[in-house]
């Protein structure tokens, strides 16, 4: 299966929601990445049919589905707020698509046990939804996507109004889920870099209403194409510093310099802006080639798993990730190394619009 | 300030609602004696329901305990209310006079306790400082944002020299995620300067182990471990710690205890003799349903192709997943029957896998408990 939005673009009134993109969605996990008020939601509901694009036109299969009605799209929505019928029982809730649809009796209890089994609320299916957990309600929700067997199932940030531990289980299972459902196309839109990381077979980067990337999860993930994009795609926030080139050299503003090679070595002279994910930063050298930075710590965050040093140096401020529990003292010093082969390299922050 | 002492208490909400033998029974909370010490940061940290806010509450006076007493400085306070134990609190919403200029709001507490103006207007003018507010110190409330909003709350707790402690509870809810950096900051800073009784209540590991010095995990209306971050992610307590701190938590593995050893199946892994024999004692004084399983950290476990690692021999596991986590790869293992969550910085290779498990970062639990190298 394949949903192509070709030149898709929404204006309301003199408002422009979503800039003219060009998108392939691919059966399997696709994800769509980006802050609050990039485009994301609206995305959703142009692929829905809940809104009309003002340009463009959708392709289902190389149908075009443009102007069907939300009623006959094959699509399944799931929304952050877990969504059911207060008054039904789980198994109604799930059972309800199947009866608008006019199943056999037979037919809708097989499905919705199949279908229960598989997100594990076989058991509750005779509760009513405040009898469940949040996790549980959502998985109902989830259920009731799934059960119709619709080609698109859309998911807007589905996790994230339950607590860490649910989102932790869920997160791990949606994986597994939708690797199995081999005749569909999902769309998962979320702001956390975590959730693209391990649940996208492919992303779709967006902000301001445009899409800035999109490709396979490793390429994506791996190379992001703008200092804008890698933002999007880290957490912590991406270490940015200036720096300049000159003769295979490269110094950091106001600190540290160090010789360009491998692939920092094809760089022409001038300036760029250098930036580093957080993971890549560590507290001891890796090899020979790592890079020394004398920093003083500003602050830790603890995540449960991880240890997240602010740090600040030559005016610039930094997160280093380091794995498990630790305390620093604020206002100490603290050396960091890195590779320079983990760089990502791009234009000097004044250029950065034309990116 | 003062120190917080409490004794035999615990708690039982009068039947609401439900009216279920298994509720009215229930404690809300039970913590026998306790102390919140003078100057502390401690965070509250549990999920829903288990009896942090109740724990809170008593502490503040809106609830007076159906067990036991509480003190404070010696001075019995059980049935004061919070304006009489001058404790002051921040909630998930800031609670000002939106009509009131910063000023007004930070002054409010003080003209209350009839404080000379002069004096109101030095002490206002330093906590605004402290707090970065004093920009807008003649703006009305109504007009500000959130975090500043939150900022006057606990502004209003700073101004009172006399407080005995600050609750918070769930303060940053409303905060914007980017504000919330800068307000943890804050708050880490006015416990530096000031060393006040800090209490905070969350649901969220972040919040908790990134502000205090002293988290208490709860569950059930009990408190289950009191400690560092450091304390609470090296060596949980109880099975429920390991689990509910770290993500994903500590991989806890069913086992026999031998004398020097324990086994999953027929996998035998070696362990401490001292801390064996601790835990076969304590295995004695319970019933035979008592379960005995070790928690290992997926931070401190590693995969090799190697069956041999420092001289120790590994684990044959087969690898069951592998989830790319970006900054780190999750794979998923078992072996003899058992399942175990490794995180690891470099993919796997294929071809037969070894897990090396290091004895000095594997803890002993019986029934869920900790055993601990002092017996």
């Amino acid at each position: 299966m394949s949903l192509v939005l070709e030149n898709i673009s929404l204006k309301v009134g003199a408002e422009t929601h979503i800039y003219p993109s060009d998108i392939n969605l691919e059966t399997g996990m696709n994800v769509v990445i980006g802050p609050t008020l990039s485009g994301k939601t609206t995305l959703l509901r142009l692929i829905a049919g809940l809104d009309k694009p003002s340009s463009g036109r959708l392709l289902l299969n190389g149908v075009d589905i443009t102007s069907v009605p939300v009623q006959q799209r094959s699509v399944a929505i799931v929304y952050q707020q877990y969504i059911n019928y207060p008054n039904m029982t789980v198994f109604d809730n799930i059972a309800s698509p199947l009866r608008i649809a006019k199943l056999s009796k037979m037919d809708i209890a097989r499905k919705v046990e199949t279908v229960a089994e598989l997100l594990r609320i076989k058991e509750y299916l005779s509760r009513r939804p405040d009898e469940l957990s949040g996790g549980q309600q959502q998985r109902t929700a989830l259920a009731r996507a799934l059960v119709k067997g619709a080609g698109i199932v859309l998911l807007d940030e589905p996790l994230v109004n339950l607590d860490y531990k649910l989102r932790e289980e869920l997160r791990s299972e949606m994986r597994k889920l939708f690797s199995q459902q081999k005749e569909t196309i999902a769309l998962y839109a979320t702001t956390e870099p975590l959730e693209a990381s391990l649940l996208g077979q492919n992303i779709i980067v967006m902000d301001e209403g445009s899409v800035i990337q999109s490709g396979s999860r490793d390429e994506v993930m791996n190379h992001p194409a703008t200092l804008r994009a890698a933002e999007i795609l880290s957490d912590p926030r991406v270490n940015t510093i200036n720096g300049l080139v000159v003769k295979a050299n490269i110094a950091f503003e106001g600190s540290v310099s160090f010789k360009a090679e491998k692939k920092l070595a094809d760089l022409s002279d001038g300036p760029y802006c250098f930036v580093l994910r957080a993971h890549h930063i560590g507290l001891a050298p890796k090899s020979a080639s790592a890079v020394q930075i004398q920093a003083v710590v500003e602050m830790t965050e603890v995540s449960g798993s991880e240890t997240f040093i602010h740090v600040t140096f030559a005016g610039v401020s930094w997160t280093v990730q380091q794995d498990g529990v630790h305390s620093h003292e604020i206002n100490t010093a603290v050396d960091l190394y890195f590779e320079p082969s983990d760089l990502m390299v791009f234009p000097a922050a004044t250029n950065r619009r034309e990116a | 300030m003062a120190e917080i002492i409490f004794k035999q208490v615990a708690h039982r909400y009068k039947s609401t609602r439900k009216t279920n033998v298994e509720a009215e029974q229930e404690l809300a909370l039970s913590i026998g004696d306790f102390c919140w010490q003078d100057g502390g940061a401690y965070a509250l940290l549990g999920p829903s329901g288990c009896g942090k806010s109740t724990l809170l509450n008593i502490t503040s006076g809106l609830l007076a305990p159906s067990q036991g007493e509480v003190f404070f400085d010696g001075v019995n306070v059980t049935h004061l209310s919070t304006a009489d134990r001058n404790i002051a609190q921040v909630f998930q919403f800031p609670v000002i006079y939106d009509t009131m200029t910063v000023r007004n709001n930070l002054a409010f507490p003080l003209r209350n306790r009839g404080m000379k103006e002069p004096e109101v207007s030095r002490r206002v003018g330093e906590i605004a400082e402290m707090l970065e507010l004093d920009s807008v110190l003649n703006k009305k409330a109504r007009g500000l944002s959130a975090d500043q909003k939150q900022l006057i709350s606990l502004g209003r707790g700073l101004v009172r020299k006399d407080v005995s402690a600050i609750l918070f509870d769930e303060p940053l809810t409303v905060i914007d995620p980017h504000q919330k950096f800068k307000l943890r900051r804050k708050l880490k800073e006015i416990h530096r300067h000031l060393k006040l009784t800090l209490i905070y209540v969350t649901h969220d590991q972040s919040e908790a182990l990134t502000f205090a010095d002293q988290v208490l995990v709860m569950n059930n209306g009990k408190i289950l471990q009191q400690g560092t971050p450091e304390q609470l992610f090296e060596t949980p307590a109880h099975s429920f710690v390991g689990h509910f701190i770290g993500s994903p938590g500590m991989n806890f593995l069913s086992c026999d205890l031998g004398s020097e050893n324990v086994r999953i199946a027929d996998t035998v892994i070696p362990m401490d003799a001292q801390l064996c024999q601790h835990g076969l004692l304590q295995l004695a004084a319970l019933d035979k349903n008592a379960t005995v399983s070790i928690g290992i950290r997926p931070e401190y476990l590693q995969l090799s192709s190697e069956p041999e690692l420092n001289g120790k021999s590994g684990i044959a596991v087969t690898l069951e997943s592998l989830e790319n986590y970006d900054a780190y790869q999750m794979a998923t293992v078992s072996f003899s029957g058992a399942t175990v969550r490794v995180k690891t910085r470099q993919s796997p290779k294929s071809g037969t896998l070894f897990l090396h498990i290091p004895e000095a970062k594997t803890r002993l639990y019986v029934n869920n408990t900790l055993v601990n190298e002092n017996g």
